[in-house]
This record gives structure tokens, sequence and C-alpha cells, in this order.
């Protein structure tokens, strides 16, 4: 069986369960996408039947006002949430790789620590310092005179925002050092006899030789903006602002679920995919060009 | 077997990551590099990054110290320090006891969901990556496709077309409907085709297959140990996903027996609007499922970081 079977008797779990539970679903959902189901009867008692829907799903979905507005919200949220995150990590990277640091192990450790915490676990956490009466964080402000409402409609999306940055700096910082790591020592060496400070060791010879690790960070984060859902969520029982349409991917959830919609659930599914496709494709491609030019 | 032309490619993979272990040792290059640092620069970033800690260790300080208060004092003493009683204890053993017992069991769930399944998915990855790297076969680019479009796909948005599927199989709020999907792991599959691509030299699968090793054979007893950090760092990553994992449960159980703990402590958080003593068994419960893998991550750090570099730096 040398080169003929082998590999596929090696592929065969893998491919039965990758197929069975991602590339069947996947079809299906936009087989879903494009049927529409109709009740028969007054109240639906005449039984149901699907039928071709053609794109009136997807015409549903982007003229939803709210579906839209989730949209609009993750993009917000994506240029900034995203940007400070990756403005953090890749600071502290370059600060723990200094050597000016002590400790750079302990603290390390304790920046990664959060990504062990589970995103619900970690939501419950800040939500309890969220909460006013029970948060030391608030009243420390209103001590200060400052007045804050962590879970006030305006505010919401920047206290998930923080949870979001708590979880995740640490694990993007690791990424972003191991590439640091493995910057050739003569290239400081040299930077050190023609006299360059750090800052312009770090901006001429760093920062544009971890662009590959920057590049891979930025387009997890983006995917896992448009995947939002967890933190929201749960945060939604505590937040007058958090409606159940908040994030696409809530909106997609409530359709399936609450509406029982479900062929606008996966046209908006399919919608978040096909956008999640797009934008990482144009980050490689921005980043390319970037490249060639430089 | 051609032990020296092992070394060879060997070392040569090894060499980044040799660096970066000198590197973490803090001496060498980076070292000389700074030796003429003034001392003020160094307590300056200091300071900057232990201001950053604290940040990160504020919602771990304050689960330790509120979980050791009585209800009362959560809400009538400062969270940044001890209330008027000490009662860890007794709210540990009101969190082991409520309905039950049904927070060791969720622990016990959330524990096989993770275990069996990043055993399962690790060693069904780095076969079908071990397949792809070391073999030519027709379709086997069209396999590398399929599994990196499969990748972008976000993860949520198969959840839901998942149940539907198995709600017609019948195997909706059952362990099989989380335990199935989880077995999956597209990331391990690329992590070990880079690897053993890397790892496994063609010579000495040549001299397994003239010593009559059979090709499976090959894969578990030759090419498995040498691919011992990749399987490392999948099975880690794989466990900290499915622990981790929100939605995928939430579509697919009813039953709250068959919770993992996230899913059980958001039940209990959602119940503290009603009833304040859920306060009290969800921050002992957070404090209990924090806690061992916190000193996972912190024990296995440095796995971490060899497989992150694997990862990252395959350009």
């Amino acid at each position: 069986m040398r080169s003929r079977t082998a590999p596929w008797v090696l592929l065969a779990p893998f491919l039965v369960l990758f197929i069975g539970t991602m590339i069947i679903p996947i079809i299906m959902a936009i087989g879903y996408s494009f049927t529409r189901v109709e009740r028969s009867g007054l109240l639906g008692e005449g039984g149901t039947k699907s039928v071709f829907a053609g794109l009136d799903n997807y015409l549903a979905a982007l003229t939803n006002a709210n579906f839209i507005e989730s949209i609009g919200r993750m993009i917000l949220f994506g240029v900034v949430q995203v940007t400070v995150m990756i403005v953090a990590a890749t600071i502290l990277a370059l600060l723990l790789e200094s050597a000016s640091a002590k400790w750079p192990g302990f603290f390390r450790a304790t920046y990664f620590l959060p990504y062990g915490i589970p995103g619900v676990i970690a939501t419950i956490l800040w939500s309890f310092l969220y909460i006013p009466g029970l948060s030391p964080i608030v009243d420390v402000l209103a001590v200060v005179g400052i007045d804050v409402d962590f879970l006030g409609p305006s505010m919401v999306l920047w206290s998930i925002a923080n949870i979001v940055t708590w979880t995740y700096t640490g694990y993007n910082m690791l990424i972003i050092i191991a590439q640091l790591k493995s910057i050739p020592g003569e290239l400081y060496e040299a930077a050190k006899i023609d006299g360059a400070t750090s800052f312009r060791v770090a901006m001429a010879i760093q920062l544009p030789l971890i662009r590959p690790a920057l590049m891979l960070t930025i387009i997890f984060s983006i995917i896992g903006t448009l995947q939002l859902f967890a933190e929201p969520r749960l945060l939604q029982t505590m937040s007058a602002g958090i409606t159940s349409e908040y994030t696409p991917n809530m909106s997609a959830y409530a359709f399936a679920f609450q509406y029982n919609d479900i062929g606008m659930a996966a046209a908006q599914s399919v919608i978040i995919a096909l956008a999640a496709f797009l934008l990482s494709a144009v980050a490689l491609g921005v980043s390319n060009w970037t490249e060639k030019r430089s | 077997m051609s032990t020296a032309e092992i070394d060879t490619t060997t070392t040569g993979r090894r060499k980044p990551l040799g660096n970066a272990a000198k590197a973490a040792r803090g001496d060498g290059r980076a070292g000389a590099r700074d030796a003429g640092r003034k001392p003020t620069t160094t307590i300056i970033v200091t300071a900057l990054l232990a201001i950053v800690a604290l940040y990160f260790l504020v919602p771990v300080y304050w689960v330790v110290i509120n979980a050791t208060k009585s209800t009362e004092d959560l809400f009538g003493t400062s969270g940044f320090w001890f209330g008027e009683n000490f009662q860890l204890l007794e709210n540990m053993r009101a969190v082991l006891d409520a309905n039950g017992g049904i927070f060791p069991r969720w622990g016990l769930n959330s524990l096989l969901y993770a275990g069996v399944g990043s055993v399962l998915a690790t060693y069904f990855a780095t076969a079908a990556g071990y397949a792809l790297a070391k073999y030519r076969f027709r379709g086997r680019n069209f396999v590398y496709a399929l599994v990196l479009g499969g990748v972008l796909v976000p993860g949520t948005a198969v959840a839901l077309p998942l149940f539907f599927l198995f709600s017609s199989m019948g195997i909706t709020n059952t362990y099989w409907s989380v335990l199935i999907p989880s077995l999956v792991s597209p990331f391990g599959l690329f992590l070990a085709s880079i690897y053993a691509s890397a790892a496994v030299p063609e010579e000495m699968l040549e001299a397994g297959r003239i010593d009559g090793v059979g090709e499976l054979g090959l894969f578990h007893r030759l090419a498995l140990p040498q691919l011992t950090p990749a399987l490392v760092t999948i099975l880690l990553f794989q466990f900290v996903a499915i622990w981790n994992n929100y939605m995928l449960p939430l579509v697919m159980l009813a039953d709250e027996k068959l919770y993992p703990i996230t899913l059980g402590l958001d039940n209990w958080r959602a119940q503290t609007d009603r009833l304040p003593e859920f306060y009290q068994l969800t921050i002992g419960g957070a404090l209990l499922s924090v806690i061992p893998l916190a000193i996972l991550i912190l024990v296995l750090q440095r796995f971490w970081r060899g497989g992150l570099t694997e990862g990252s730096v395959k350009g």
C-alpha cells in the first residue's frame, strides 16, 4: 500500500470528521439561506414545507436595520479594539525583549495568564467589576469624582472591548515575541556599531521584521471580532444597551433559536463567513502590496 | 539508519529555537547590546510593566479576595480587601454541594470534553498532517485547500447548521454533540504538516521501508516520536479551545447535567438577579475553575512558546 492508499488511510479519520462537522454544515447553511419555510393553515397546523426563495433571505438580511447596525458596530469595535490591542502587544513585546526590564519571565507569564481563562469566566469576572455596588473600581472612580456606568448603552461596547483586550493581548504578545527572537543577532550588532538608539532599532529593524507575526495577529483578531458572541451575550442580562441582535453572530443566533427563521439565520451566517474571508484576503493583499513597495 | 543526516536536519531546524532559548535566559546578545544602559531606564521600564501587570491581575485578585466573603460583606466592604468574616472553606463547600453536587459534575464534563477531545483531535490532525507532508498523491492540494477554506469560516457560523444536522440524527443534547465537533483541529493539521516536513527525514522513512516496516508502522513508530513538540502544542491549543468553547455547548445542550463549567457558571450568574446567594456560588465556582487553568498555563509556558515559534515563523 506504498503510496496509493497509505496517505488516505492516515487522512481518513480527520477528513471524515472535517467533512461531517464543517463542510456538510457549511453546504447546509448555504442551502438553507436560499430557502423559505412556508407554513400552511392558519396557525401552521397544516405542516411546513421548504420552498426555494432565491436571494430573498440575503436581501432581507442586508436590508435589516438591526443586522446592518450590528455590522457597523463590529467595524467600529474592530478598528478601535484591534488597533489598541496590537499596539499594546507590540510595545509590551519590544519592552520585554529590550533587556531593560527586570523579571521578564514573570511579566510574560502574567500577561499571558488571561488567555487561559475561558471567555465566559473572564466576562463573569469583569461583569462583577462593572456592577455598581459590587465593583471596587466604580467605588474608587466615584471617590475621585468620576461617575462611569460601565454597563450603560454608550459605554458597554468599550467594556466588552476591555474584556477582549484583557484576554488576548498576552497571546498576541507571545506570537510577536516569538518572531522577535528569530531576528539574527548580527543585525543588532551592526546597529550598535552604527550607534543606533533603541528607538531607532525598534523602528528600523524590529518592526519591519516582525511584519508576518503582526499580520497573523491582525487577521486572527479581525476574524475574532466578527465572531464576537459570548461576551456581549453574557452581559446582555445586565446591560440595557445590549439587544439580542447586538453583534452579527448574536443576530444569527436569535433568528435561528428565538424567531425560528432558519433561512434568515443561515443567510446572516453566510454573510459573516464571507466577510471574514474577504477581510482576511484584503489584509493579506495589503500586506503583500506594502512589502513589495518597501 | 543514517543518523548523521538526521542530525544535520534537526540541528538546522533547531537553530532559531536555540537562539530563542539563549535570549530567554536574558544573557548574550541582548545583554551585550544593553551593557551601557542606564539604571533609570530599567526602573522606568520595569515600573511601566508592573503597572500593566496590575491590570492583568485585577480580576484574578478580585475573585480570590471575594471568594472568602459572606454575601453581606461582598456588597458591604471594599472589593479590594478582605471582609469581616473569612469563610473561604464554607463558600467552597457550598459551591461543591449546590444542587446535589452539580459543580463537580460540570468540572468532570469539561475535563471529558477537553481531555478526550484534544487527545483524539491531536492524533487525527497529526496523522493527516504527516500524510500531507510526506506523501505525494492526487488530491493532495485539493485537501489542503479544503482545510484552509474550513479554517477561515468562523466556527460560530458552522454551529447553527451543525445543530440541525445533529438534530436530524437525534444526537443533540448528548455528550456526542459536543465531543464529535471537538475532534477536528484544522490548525493542528497545518502545524503537524509544517513540522513533519522539516522534522521527519525522508531517509529515515526509506530505511524503515527497507527493514520491512509497514506504512502505518512508519508513522506510529518512526514519525510520531519526532513530532512530539508539535503534538504537545496541538494538544494544548485544542484543550484550551474546547475548554473555553461557549457557543457549541450552548446550542447543543439543554440538560444541565451535560453542561461544561463555562455554561454551568453562566447559568448560576444568570440567577444572581433574583437570588443574591448565587453571587457567592458564581464567584467561588469561578475561582475553582480558574486555578487549574492558571497552573497549567504557568507550568507549560515554555511549550506554548515553542509551539508559537513553529506556527508563526514558518515564512
